[in-house]
């Protein structure tokens, strides 16, 4: 029980709010990476995505490569990128858009390709074109899915960024690692709540988004 | 029909564990290998522990290998990440022995404490000990915190020792391990022995690749690399020398749990000890850093070298 | 890349794939044994799915390493440290699974198992489980990539796994490790992707003549 008022005070404490080392300025590090990392993997996966799923070629090797991408594991990825270029940013971003590639890639395929077939039918006889039928039709109906890839990758890479304090850079992880080397557990706990927090606060940030993007007459799939 | 299919599944299932299981030789970590064991070795496996530090894997492996070699059954547990949950494991018994420092476990049991040289380390280390535990005889080698700078920086405000930074602290980021902020071999020293303030503490690693990058892109302008370090001749660091002996006496020394400890295995370490000295030990760490050899491999061939295995 | 070190370390690197998949493979027959009782009760009672949900969905956003470092104090350096957490993952990701996959039983089937005579539990694990099959399996074959991954954080507090290849590599500026341990993280979870979905295809063989 003395534990849980020791991270209580550790919250608590001023000194731990101000500063490069305060919470508020890790935070802000923090939703810098992952954001970068969230832009930058949609970037990639979500023109593939609707690109497959619109065409349909390629689908099932695509969807294999991204989950065998699922299995790299992050730790490595951001120690081999790092002994070969050095450290900084990049190690980090290329494991934390490496491991969120593939949720919304597949998400974005499968919600392309689930599109009802009826109705893409209708699309094209009512005289549209297939980028109109992309656009008009297939997105909005895919949205779902492909929101609920953004979110899935989203928490995968809030939790994940942690691990950039492994390689000396900023963000909440600094928290916890430090936490460890100094013996200050109430760091380590303090620092595993803002994560899990934040973590928890993006899900529900795409839940009113979802709400508020996805056309009312899909939602009732979702 | 449906559920026989099931089981059958679950079966294969689980047999392909149990293989896999097999395979895994046993629920520690690293595990040695096989130990010859001859009749005359005591009953209890010995647990070789060490820090994740490769010169600190590296004695773990010349201790484990030796003491092998003089009949004892060992299982190593190395690359551990972290001292409390070492220290801990120590007194619990998880872990049976550990290649320490005299001067870094001195300051872990007592923050405040002042002594330098070898013999007062000791002394003070055998006061403040668990029960539990014990140390053997120090080796001659040290491997010591020190204050590290590129040639470059050395030049630019002509550094050769800690008290030079004086002028220049002021605007000179410093990195080390995390706990180096908070402990008195690090910067609380500095600044109550040398007086020194500096512009920013950077948290890196224990001395390892990420101090080294560091270091060599300006990030931080002075960081804590150990003595024995051979990146430091690769990248002509400069070691600013310490008249003050701040980071005092370093001794590699063993840390034993008393449960486990027989005549063999002191005289095994005691041995080790006594040829152990600081340029062999720099020697052995390149060997595992630098030529990338394998420290298992260093540690037996150094031990057949000096008659110890 | 130092090649030649490859077949020098096949006896480590056996051992290192081994215990690897150990810590990763037992938290997720462990999170399945707790997973589908967890989730029929949630179908059976769903007024307690809601809070269970939220519960395993708290338990996912907690960092890993913060797992691991906080059981080693209890648990020390062995396996329990790691799978005790991933089995918490794992549970996190089948319950959701599970749920869903019982409540697609189409209703046609449940009203012709009932009229068969199947009732209550007889049927939940003769007919509706049956069927989840497809969803719990994609549920695992997440979970089983996702520890794969997860095992190596654990190797940054000193526990075994593919992981320590990482560290070691890192420590010494050494790629052949790192690389070597990357390639073999990602074949086991390939396998162990492709034994899941053959899994399915020997659980599932009314679903084999559909694809026609």
């Amino acid at each position: 029980m003395t534990f849980l008022t020791d991270v209580w005070h550790w919250f608590g404490r001023s000194a731990n709010w101000h500063g490069d080392d305060g919470i508020p300025h890790r935070l802000v590090e923090h939703l810098g990476y992952s954001g970068l990392a969230l832009l930058l993997a949609a970037l990639v996966a979500l023109p593939l995505g609707l690109l497959i799923g619109h065409t349909g070629r390629g689908g099932l090797l695509v969807v294999n490569l991204a989950n065998a991408a699922r299995a790299l594991p992050t730790v490595g990825v951001v120690i081999l990128v790092v002994t070969v270029v050095g450290i900084g940013i990049l190690p980090v971003l290329v494991a934390l858009v490496a491991l969120a590639v593939p949720p919304i890639l597949v998400n974005t395929y499968q919600g392309v390709r689930g599109v009802d077939a009826d109705l893409k039918d209708a699309a094209r006889g009512m005289g549209m074109t297939g980028w109109q039928v992309l656009v008009g039709v297939e997105i909005p109906s895919a949205l779902p899915l492909v929101l609920l890839g953004l979110r899935t990758a989203a928490i995968q890479i809030v939790s994940t960024a942690t691990i950039a304090a492994y390689v000396s850079l900023g963000g909440l992880g600094r928290f916890v690692f430090d936490g460890l080397a100094r013996e200050d557990y109430s760091s380590v706990a303090g620092g595993a709540v803002l994560v899990a927090a934040l973590a928890l606060l993006s899900e529900a940030v795409f839940v009113i988004v979802q709400r508020a993007v996805v056309s009312p007459g899909i939602r009732q799939r979702g | 029909m449906r559920i026989s299919r099931i089981s059958l599944t679950v079966t294969a299932g689980a047999a392909v564990m149990a293989v896999v299981a097999a395979c895994a030789n046993s629920s520690n970590p690293l595990a040695s290998a096989g130990a010859p064991g001859s009749s005359s070795a005591p009953a209890q496996t010995v647990t070789v522990g060490s820090a994740n530090f490769p010169e600190n894997v590296l004695l773990g492996w010349i201790y484990a290998k030796a003491l092998e070699a003089k009949g004892v059954k060992v299982t190593t547990k190395l690359n551990i990440g972290s001292r409390e949950v070492i220290y801990r494991q120590i007194k619990s018994g998880g872990l049976s022995i550990l290649p320490e420092y005299n001067g870094a476990l001195l300051a872990y049991l007592d923050p405040k404490a002042t002594q330098l040289t070898t013999a007062d380390v000791d002394a003070a280390i055998a006061t403040k000990l668990d029960p539990a535990l014990t140390i053997l005889d120090p080796a001659a080698a040290e491997d010591k915190d020190s204050l590290v700078v590129t040639q470059a920086t050395a030049a630019k405000y002509g550094l050769k020792s800690i008290p030079d930074l004086a002028p220049v602290a002021k605007t000179l980021v410093i990195g080390g391990p995390p706990e180096f902020k908070t402990r008195q071999q690090g910067i609380l020293g500095l600044k109550s022995l040398y007086g020194l303030t500096f512009k920013e503490f950077k948290s890196l690693d224990t001395a390892g690749p990420i101090t080294v990058a560091a270091l060599k892109n300006g990030n931080v302008a002075t960081a804590d690399l150990f003595s024995t370090d051979p990146n430091i001749v690769q990248n002509s660091f400069v070691v600013l020398s310490d008249p003050k002996n701040l980071f005092g006496a370093q001794n590699i020394i063993p840390l034993v749990n008393k449960s486990v400890l027989t005549d063999t295995i002191k005289t095994t370490l005691d041995a080790i000890s006594a040829k152990l000295d600081t340029s062999t030990l720099a020697g052995l760490v390149k060997k595992v850093v630098s030529d990338k050899d394998d420290p298992d491999q260093v540690a037996a061939d150094w031990l057949k070298s000096v008659g110890l295995a | 890349m130092k090649w030649g070190w490859i077949p020098d370390h096949f006896g480590m690197l056996g051992t290192l794939l081994g215990q690897h998949s150990v810590l990763a493979f037992v938290p997720v027959l462990l999170g399945l044994l707790v997973a589908v009782p967890l989730g029929m009760a949630c179908v059976r009672w769903p007024r307690i799915y809601p809070p269970v949900l939220a519960t395993t969905s708290i338990l996912y956003a907690i960092p890993s390493i913060a797992l691991f470092v906080f059981l080693v104090s209890y648990t020390g350096l062995n396996p329990p440290t790691a799978i005790i957490p991933l089995t918490l993952y794992t549970l996190s990701v089948l319950v959701r699974n599970v749920v869903d996959g019982l409540r697609s039983v189409p209703e046609s089937v449940r009203q012709a198992a009932t009229a068969m005579g199947f009732t209550g539990l007889r049927r939940l694990l003769r007919v509706d489980l049956p069927i989840a099959v497809p969803v719990i399996i994609a549920g695992l074959r997440i979970a089983t990539v996702s520890n794969i991954s997860l095992v190596s954080v654990a190797s940054l507090i000193g526990l075994g796994g593919l992981g320590q290849l990482f560290t070691d590599g890192f420590q010494r500026a050494f790629l052949t490790p790192i690389v070597v341990g990357v390639v073999l993280t990602v074949a086991l979870a390939v396998v162990a992707d492709v034994l899941l979905v053959v899994a399915q295809r020997l659980l599932t063989p009314w679903a084999r003549g559909r694809t026609a």
